[in-house]
Parts: structure tokens; sequence; C-alpha cells
């Protein structure tokens, strides 16, 4: 007999039937959704509690009230086609942009650096290099290079997207294994062929990984250009926001701005699903 | 071994040289390495060859030799008279992963060698051919499933139609059902006598087992070590078609033996 048996009380060993009782940690019998809803209000509950009970000036901290009570605002300014719906098609734009770039750049570098031994011996080095370096600090230049309009902020969104998609994409290429590589070759396939036919689907996964970071990065760049490049952009109605002291207002259009960064994200990971049929990813809040 | 006069699959004597080797070398690293010296070897028509040996006789150097991967330093490599001087239609080959790509259905996947050397329409058109292997190796009605679902054995059934789809003259087998386990690959080794008999092909098995070798072969290729060569090729004269009973019978341990002896003795060299 094991320790573990032994250990046990000795009703429990005895008296009863040996139905072995699995049990469930109440976390796993809550559906998603209620857990959610929890997280939800505890958060919201001490963020009331907090403001109501003066802890935080209004000015730092505004109440959740205040902030629905904007929130409705800006929506309506939105939906009648106010001037903030023009900010925000602005900054739609930089984002949409900035991400084809930083698409048709890092998939380009990408396939370079991961099927050439040039590209991985003397073009990877400096892209690493300046990959660790802090892309926003590059934003005055792109403001100096191409003004004040998206052009710049276009180019700080698709400068931070790049980096990962190139990874993404060349550690993609090299993903194939060695028995597939032989079998290319046994087939007798070109270079071409066998990067089209076998390594770039093979590296799907982890090109679609590339892709969601960079997602996340258009976004940054995009708001992070328009706060030192100036625009007319959603970013630059936070700004004026925040030196208004107007926090409620900035909390509603971050809030806004959330969604056009999570309908993105949603539509990389959509576009993934169909695309990579295969890849049974675990599915999880990450992907939407 | 002595042998009996050499009978193929159906009993018939064996046919012409199908793939000749010839004092084959390969040496690596500016010659310091020697990986294989002076291998002598001749595959004739419907043989079933295997090559067994501990690792660092030049088993897997000799394969990608016979495959056209890569080329030998020094001998001839001649397959169908031809020279072999890269990889070829002719050439067969699977590997010990099935290796089947998951965005292709299991037809899709049998076809890949068409659509790689005579583009999509040929492939398109080789479709029948790939369904009706697949119902040689029992895989009917599989044919529009994706390789996600299909079990270890079915996959490697599929990697073999898509060695036979060009119809290769010689088949490189390379541990082949070394992933699966030991029921399956026992089955699976007899589903390829089987297969191998009915589309009378020329096979050269790379493995690591005795009992597989002696099971499936004509001859055995034992192979030693450092340098890696030929110690000797062991004749099998068990009757065709061979079936897994035989593995317990007094003959076939004998050859067991016999070839144990011969790596043992490899190994002290």
């Amino acid at each position: 007999m094991t320790d573990v048996q032994s250990n046990r009380p000795a009703d429990q060993d005895e008296d009863q039937d040996t139905v072995w009782v699995q049990e469930v940690a109440f976390i796993d019998s809550v559906p998603r959704w209620m857990a959610m809803s929890f997280v939800f209000v505890v958060f919201v509950g001490t963020w009331q509690l907090v403001t109501s009970l003066g802890l935080v000036s209004p000015i730092i901290l505004p109440t959740p009230l205040e902030t629905l009570e904007d929130m409705i605002f800006v929506g309506k300014n939105l939906l009648t086609g106010g001037y903030m719906l023009g900010a925000l098609w602005i900054t739609i734009k930089e984002v949409i942009y900035g991400f084809a770039l930083a698409i048709a750049i890092g998939f380009s570098l990408g396939v370079l650096v991961g099927e050439t031994t040039f590209g991985e011996k003397a073009v990877m080095p400096y892209l690493v290099a300046i990959d660790t370096m802090p892309k926003v600090a590059f934003a005055p230049l792109f403001v100096a290079w191409l003004g004040f309009g998206i052009e710049s902020k276009v180019a700080l969104a698709a400068f931070i997207a790049t980096f990962p998609i190139v990874v993404g994409t060349a550690a993609g290429l090299h993903s194939a294994d060695e028995n597939a590589r032989m079998l290319f070759k046994t087939m007798g396939a070109s270079r071409m062929q066998t990067l089209i036919k076998m390594k770039l689907p093979t590296g799907l996964p982890q090109i679609f990984t590339g892709l969601k970071i960079g997602a996340v990065g258009v976004m940054a760049g995009a708001i992070t250009g328009e706060f030192l490049g100036g625009g007319r952009g959603f970013g630059e109605l936070i700004r004026v926001a925040a030196s208004q002291l107007n926090t409620p207002r900035v909390f509603s259009l971050i809030l806004y701005l959330s969604l056009v960064g999570l309908a993105l994200y949603a539509l990389v990971t959509w576009t993934q699903r169909k695309v990579v049929f295969w890849h049974k990813e675990r599915v999880g809040a990450y992907d939407a | 071994m002595n042998a009996a006069q050499t009978m193929d699959y159906a009993g018939a004597p064996l046919g012409a040289p199908v793939y000749e080797l010839n004092n084959v070398s390969k040496t690596y690293a500016r010659n310091l390495v020697v990986a294989l010296q002076d291998v002598s070897l001749t595959l004739r028509k419907g043989s079933f060859t295997s090559v067994i040996g501990s690792s660092g006789c030049g088993k897997s150097t000799l394969l990608k030799i016979m495959a056209g991967l890569i080329p030998p330093t020094r001998g001839r490599v001649v397959l169908q008279g031809r020279p072999v001087t890269g990889p070829r239609r002719d050439i067969g080959m699977m590997f010990q992963q099935a290796t089947l790509f998951p965005w292709k259905t299991a037809v899709e996947n049998i076809v890949l060698p068409i659509e790689i050397r005579d583009g999509k329409a040929a492939a398109k058109k080789a479709l029948e051919k790939a369904h009706d292997l697949m119902d040689v190796v029992g895989l009917k009605g599989f044919e529009n499933v994706y390789p996600n679902e299909l079990s270890g054995g079915m996959a490697q059934r599929t990697s073999i139609c898509r060695m036979l789809i060009t119809e290769p003259a010689v088949l490189l087998l390379d541990e082949p059902f070394s992933a699966l386990d030991e029921l399956s690959r026992d089955m699976m080794n007899m589903e390829l006598q089987r297969i191998c008999r009915e589309q009378e092909a020329t096979a050269f098995l790379v493995t690591h087992s005795i009992q597989e070798a002696v099971i499936l072969s004509d001859d055995i290729v034992v192979m030693k070590p450092r340098p890696g060569r030929i110690a000797e090729i062991v004749k099998v004269d068990l009757p065709r078609p061979r079936t897994l009973h035989m593995m317990t019978t007094p003959e076939f341990g004998e050859i067991v033996d016999y070839i144990r002896g011969l790596l043992d003795k490899g190994e002290n060299m």
C-alpha cells in the first residue's frame, strides 16, 4: 500500500464504496463571460469607491459615471459625424496605411533574411541593432522629414510594426524541418518552389504571430506620432483633453481608440483562422 | 549464409541489375573523415535489400548518395544505366517521419511530386492514379482527409503512395516505420512486402532492427564503422511471401544471430 492510502482517514478507506469523485475547481465550472464580468464589476466598483470617497482628486481620476457620460457624448459626436469622427478617421487611416506598409516591408525583409544567407549574415545584424533602439525616439526625425501631416505618423507606425513581422517571417521560413527540406530536394524542387510550396505555408503560424504583434505596435506608433507630431487625429484630441485636465474625455477617447486596436487585432486573427486552417491554436482571450 | 537460387517475391529468378554502386567512397572535412569506403553494391529488379549497422557506419551517407542528395567523393553510382548526378524522378524516397503537409489533403500530398515536377495540371491528371494507390495501401475513403486526422500508420501509408506515384525504379526507405509502435510496425512491414510485390519494386531499406531486415530482405548489407564499409552481404533464403510467423522459426533465428555476430565484431574494431 502506498503512503497516500495509509494516510487517509480510516472511514474513507473502508466504510465507503470506492467512488472516485474528481474535484472540480470552482473557477473551472464558471463560464468565461461570468468570470470576466466579475472582474469588471470589482474593477469598476473599486474605482467608484476610490473616487466617491474622495481618496483621489477628480482631476486625476474621474468617476466611472463621469467617464460613461463622456463616452456617450463622444459616441454621439462620432455617430452624428462630428469633428471627432474626422479625427478618428485620420487615425484609422494612419493605422491602416502604417500596417500595410509594415506588412510589405516586413514580409520582404523577412524573406530576405530568412531565405538568403546574405540576408541572414549581412542584413539581420543591422535589423537587430535597429530593433533594440527605442523606436519612438525616431518620431521627431519623421516629423522633420515628412512634415506634420499623416505621413510622419504612418512612418512611425510602420517603423514600429515592421520588426515583429520581419522576425515572424524569418522564423517561419526557418521552421520547416529537415525531412521536409530533404523531401523537396528528392522531388527535384527549385528554390522558388521550395519557398512557395513548403517554407511559406509551414511558416504561416509564425508569420501571423508577427502580424499580431505588429498590429498592436502600429496603433501605439500612430498615437505616439500624433502626440509628438501634432496633426488632427485622435491622439491630438487626447493630448488637448489632457492639457485641459479633462480626464473623463481622455479616458473615453482611449476606450474608443482601443476598439480600433481590437478590431485590427480581430481582423488579423480572423484571417489567420481562415488561412492557417490546419493550425489549431489554443484559443484564448488574446485571440478575441 | 548459403543461398539457394535467389527468387523475387513471385518466386521467379531475380531480374537485371537496376542500381549499381562501384567502389563508392565519401570523405568529409578535407578528406579527414572517411564516412564511406569502397562500397560496391548491386540491386536487382524486384529485390529487397536492407542495410544495417551501428551509428557512424555510413548508412545514411550511403542512402543520401543513392538518392542523389550528395555526390560521392569517388566511385560510380548508376541507376538504370545512367549515372546519378542529382535527385531523379525514378528514385522514390521515404523517411522516418511521414512528412505530410497539413494544408494539403491526403490525395493532394500524394500527387505533390507530380505537381513539383510537371505542374498543377499534371498533378490533377494524376489524382485518379493516386486514388488507385490509396486503394492498394488500404486508405480508400481517406482521399480528402487532412493529415491531422490520420493516424501514424495511415500517414506512413500516405507517404508510401507519394513515393510510388512517380513509378520510381528504386525505393529508398530510411527507417520508414521506426516512429511507429511495434504492432503497427510489424503490420506495416508486411504491408510493405505486399506492396513491393504488387508493384514489382526494387527496394533498399535502412534499418536498425535485425529482425526487420531479415523478415523483409533478400540481401542484407551489414556495415561496420570508422571508416564506413561493407562487412558482409548476407543472403536471406527464407521463402516468399514472408509471414510474421517466420520470425519464430529456427532458420530466422540463425540468420539473426549470424548478423548480430557480424555487428558485434564491427563494434570492436
